[in-house]
This record gives C-alpha cells, sequence and structure tokens, in this order.
C-alpha cells in the first residue's frame, strides 16, 4: 500500500534553531531518506517552503479567487511530506516515526486510494 | 450439541479464520452467516459433521469463493480474481485448534489497534471476537441502533482502507498494544459490571464476554503477567454478582453481602492467577487491584478484611495510576483500618483539591466515615449532598435509606 506522511510542525521555532541545529536537522533527514530509500519504502518526498509563501486558489461561478497564505491557519503547519510503499498500517506507522520532526511535531499518516491501472 | 449452541460458541472463531483467509471483514460476516445457513440445511438431513467448526469454516470459505466469483464476474475486477487464487491455495487447510485461536489473537489486536477511536474499539471486539449482535451492543452501550452500526461500519472501512493489518505485533510494540487490548477488555468488563442503567441480562453478557477474552488472552499469551492479573480481577470481582444486588435490585454494599452467596469456585481460581501474577512480578494496575479484591474475597468475615494492607496497595496503585478515585479508595481503606478520623483528613485534603467536585462518591464516603464515627447529624448532611449529585437510580435509593436511617438515629 501507499502512504502519505504529512509533516506538521511550528515554524516560527525552525527559525529559532542556531545554524548548526538546523544544519544538523538536515543531516537527520539525509539519513533518514537514505534509510528508507535503501529499503524500498520511499517513492517520494520533498520539504516545503513556508506557509508564508503559499498561494490559495479557488473558482467559484467559472472566477478564479487567488489569496495569499494557506487554506487554513493552524497551530502546526504542513512543513513537508513523504509518499512510501509499505506493507500496512503498522508498517507505516513505524517509518512515520522514525522522521526526525515526529519528536516535536506531528506525521499524519494517509493511506492513498488505489486505483487499478488504466488497461491497455 | 445444536446448531444454536454451535453458532453461540464457535462464530466468532470461524470468523477470525475467515478474515484472516480473506482479508476482508464483511466478506467474512457474510461468507459464516452462508455457512450457517447451509449447516441448517444439511445437518438435520446428513447428521452434524464429526468436526463441526472444520465443515464451517470450509463451508465458509467456499461460499465465499462463489460469493467472489460472482462478483469477479459483474465487476470485472482484477484483484479479486487474484485473490481468488490465492484463496483456492489455502481450501486444502484444515483448521486445527492452534490456528483457529491464532486468528482469534491476531483479529483482538486488529479490533483494538490504536488507529481505530476507542468508541470503535469497543464494539468491533464484541461484534467480530464475541458475535454479539450490533442490536444487543447497541442496547448495551445506550446508543440508537444506527449510531452504532455507522460505528461499526466506518471502523471497518478503516481497517480495509488505511492497511490496518492482522496481526500479533512483533515484540518490541507488544508490551504497548496488549496495554490497549487489557483496557478495552476491562472496559467491556466495566460496561457490564458498573451498570448504570439498560439490560440487567445484556450487562451480565458483557461480563462473561470480558471475562472470555480474558480467558482466550491469557491461554494464548501465558508469559504476559498482566494479562494474567486483568483476568482474575474480573473473576474476583464477577464472583460477587449475585451478591451485590438484592432481589429487588437495591445495592448492597461488601460488608453487608452474603458471603455464601459468593461463587467460590470463581474466587479460588481468581486467588490462584493473582498469585501467580504478582510472582511473576505483576505490579501494574489490574495486579494491584486484583490483590486488592483478593484480599477482600480471602476476609471470611468483613471484620476480617486486612485493611492495612488494602491501604497499602492503593497506595502503590495511586503511584501507578494516580487518579482522585484511587486516592479516595485509599482514603476509605485508611479509615477501615487506622480509624475515620484519619480517613476523614485524607477526604478534607482530596476535597481541597477540587478534582472530585460533582463527584457523588465523595461526600457518599465522607457521609460513611461520619456514620461509624456516630457523627448522625453531619453523616446525613453527607448523605444529602450526595443525594444532589448521584445519576444512578439505585444508588439514589441506596442514598435515600442512609438519609432515613440518619434521621431515625437523630430523632432516637
Amino acid at each position: 500500500m501507499q502512504y502519505l506522511l504529512l509533516i506538521y510542525d511550528q515554524e516560527s521555532q525552525w527559525g529559532k534553531l542556531s545554524e548548526a541545529e538546523q544544519g544538523k536537522m538536515y543531516q537527520e533527514y539525509g539519513d533518514f531518506t537514505q534509510s528508507i530509500t535503501k529499503s524500498g519504502h520511499y517513492i517520494g518526498g520533498n520539504q516545503l517552503h513556508p506557509v508564508a509563501k503559499a498561494t490559495t486558489v479557488r473558482v467559484r461561478d467559472g472566477k478564479k479567487l487567488i489569496t495569499d497564505g494557506p487554506f487554513a491557519e493552524t497551530k502546526e503547519q504542513l512543513g513537508g511530506y513523504y509518499m512510501v510503499e509499505a506493507k500496512d498500517l503498522d508498517d507505516a506507522v513505524a517509518i512515520a516515526s522514525r522522521i526526525p520532526s515526529a519528536r516535536f511535531g506531528s506525521i499524519e499518516v494517509r493511506p492513498i486510494v488505489a486505483r487499478e491501472a488504466p488497461r491497455p | 450439541m445444536t446448531i444454536e449452541q454451535i453458532y453461540r460458541e464457535e462464530s466468532g472463531r470461524i470468523l477470525a479464520t475467515l478474515i484472516r483467509l480473506l482479508g476482508d471483514f464483511d466478506l467474512a460476516e457474510e461468507a459464516v452467516q452462508e455457512a450457517f445457513s447451509a449447516a441448517v440445511e444439511h445437518w438435520p438431513r446428513e447428521g452434524v459433521p464429526a468436526n463441526p467448526r472444520a465443515w464451517l469454516v470450509s463451508a465458509g470459505r467456499n461460499k465465499a469463493v462463489d460469493l467472489l466469483r460472482r462478483r469477479a464476474r459483474f465487476e470485472a475486477k482484477r484483484d479479486e480474481l487474484a485473490r481468488l487464487s490465492a484463496l483456492a491455495e489455502e481450501v486444502s487447510e484444515t483448521p486445527e485448534e492452534s490456528m483457529l485461536n491464532d486468528d482469534r489473537l491476531r483479529l483482538i489486536f486488529t479490533c483494538c489497534h490504536p488507529a481505530l477511536a476507542r468508541e470503535a474499539q469497543v464494539p468491533l471486539t464484541l461484534r467480530t471476537l464475541c458475535g454479539l449482535s450490533t442490536e444487543e451492543i447497541a442496547r448495551a452501550f445506550l446508543v440508537p441502533l444506527p449510531t452504532m452500526a455507522q460505528r461499526l461500519v466506518r471502523a471497518k472501512q478503516k481497517i480495509r482502507d488505511a492497511g490496518i493489518p492482522y496481526r500479533v505485533p512483533a515484540d518490541e510494540e507488544l508490551t504497548e498494544r496488549l496495554e490497549t487490548v487489557l483496557l478495552v477488555v476491562y472496559l467491556v468488563f466495566n460496561e457490564g459490571y458498573n451498570a448504570t442503567s439498560g439490560d440487567v441480562l445484556v450487562r451480565r453478557e458483557l461480563c462473561g464476554e470480558a471475562i472470555r477474552l480474558g480467558r482466550l488472552l491469557h491461554k494464548l499469551m501465558p508469559e504476559a503477567a498482566e494479562a494474567e492479573a486483568l483476568l482474575a480481577l474480573m473473576l474476583l470481582h464477577d464472583s460477587r454478582r449475585d451478591a451485590r444486588a438484592s432481589a429487588s435490585g437495591e445495592i448492597v454494599l461488601l460488608e453487608e453481602q452474603d458471603r455464601s452467596r459468593w461463587h467460590w469456585e470463581q474466587i479460588h481460581e481468581g486467588l490462584e492467577l493473582t498469585e501467580r501474577a504478582l510472582g511473576r512480578g505483576a505490579r501494574g494496575p489490574y495486579a494491584l487491584q486484583a490483590a486488592i479484591a483478593a484480599l477482600h474475597a480471602q476476609a471470611k468475615r468483613p471484620e476480617e478484611t486486612d485493611w492495612h494492607q488494602i491501604a497499602a496497595l492503593y497506595e502503590l496503585l495511586m503511584r501507578e495510576q494516580p487518579s482522585p478515585v484511587v486516592e479516595l479508595n485509599r482514603a476509605v481503606a485508611v479509615a477501615m483500618g487506622s480509624g475515620a478520623a484519619e480517613g476523614l483528613r485524607l477526604l478534607d485534603a482530596l476535597e481541597e483539591r477540587g478534582e472530585l467536585k460533582g463527584y457523588y462518591l465523595l461526600p457518599a464516603a465522607r457521609g460513611d466515615l461520619l456514620r461509624r464515627m456516630g457523627s448522625w447529624k453531619a453523616a446525613e448532611g453527607a448523605f444529602a449532598d450526595a443525594l444532589l449529585l448521584v445519576v444512578n437510580d439505585a444508588e439514589r435509593r441506596f442514598l435515600e435509606r442512609r438519609v432515613a436511617e440518619m434521621k431515625g438515629r437523630i430523632g432516637g
């Protein structure tokens, strides 16, 4: 099964880290990504720019509405994601719990809807 | 054995095995129903088979294959067909006792998976492992039938779509996951034992089912001392079921119970299990509560109760599982062991902290200690305070009796 692991944490905390601490964090993420790539779980993943760079788009009555900022203000913000292949939820949770941000933020584990491959 | 008896005894096990084989709750439930319909049709004519369980599992499996085949034809679904061929490979297996038990153990960990809401874990366990109908569960929890049905449907959908596995967790997770399972079993038991209202028979059945699950866990995980302690605790509490209420449904307090009406065989089993669990180092909440229940059970007469040791156990329990209710129980045990005045001092401290504000047992306990000291007037006041907070009818009637009793004392 495929799962999307959504990484939520407080952006404001990131800014408070020293350069050395940020470097350590990136190192941890690097090691983690490498390890789940090696184990065959990794499908994809990215860090996202902060919500200050977010733009929300809605189309109403055929009219495009564009606003600055995220869809909803929340205490923790979506800061990145991994897409993984896992045997089952326990497997996905085990991976999610190793994401460095799990120690201070939260990881939402969302199963991806399986669609049959289009027939040739 | 009649088909009804076999259904009661075996449907849960057969369902557990079919869920593993089919990987689908709904399909498995349908297959169990069909297997039993087939039994109703064939057995009266051909006689009950030598191994009814094996017959039912293979009938259920064949029915499921039919169902899948029909669906596959209509929906042309490839994964269903793939599952079908995988299933055919399993058809040759004969269900051994140990395999069926392993299936039930797997299933209980699935039903009590922490990714499911607690309000779904409990009914799902009762539905799939104990074979209670959705209607029975709804009645037991005083929830409208459609609400309960929807809760079960959602839980099953989440198991399927989120990929919650049918598996006993790996060793490094087992302790944590077992805690949830034990809690669910204990919640089922308490729902039956602390009847706040509802059907007496259904509630007794909940206690019985919880004990059955407790036995299953203990049998399948004999090395888990906390599971053993939970079984002991439930057996000891349940042994008093016939003595704790009068024929007219009035509450009979522990010290006023007719101890000859306790179920002594169950008590002996509970005592033995408690001793073994403690001997193997169990010191968790179930073990401590079982030890307390064991001390009560060992007293031939109420005045022989070892209150000092009970108070000490409550103190350990407070460390293990801090809660004002445990503290209240400890205060009462101290009062019984070292005198009511000492207990009242503890109750005062508890009251000052305000955590139990609005909980009727706090003034009720105070009233009881004052009664023991012969302070009739003050006791009456405390029982009257408790009456303002109580919700359960039987408890209300009990408090009203106490108030009347105190009035009589004051008058006389």
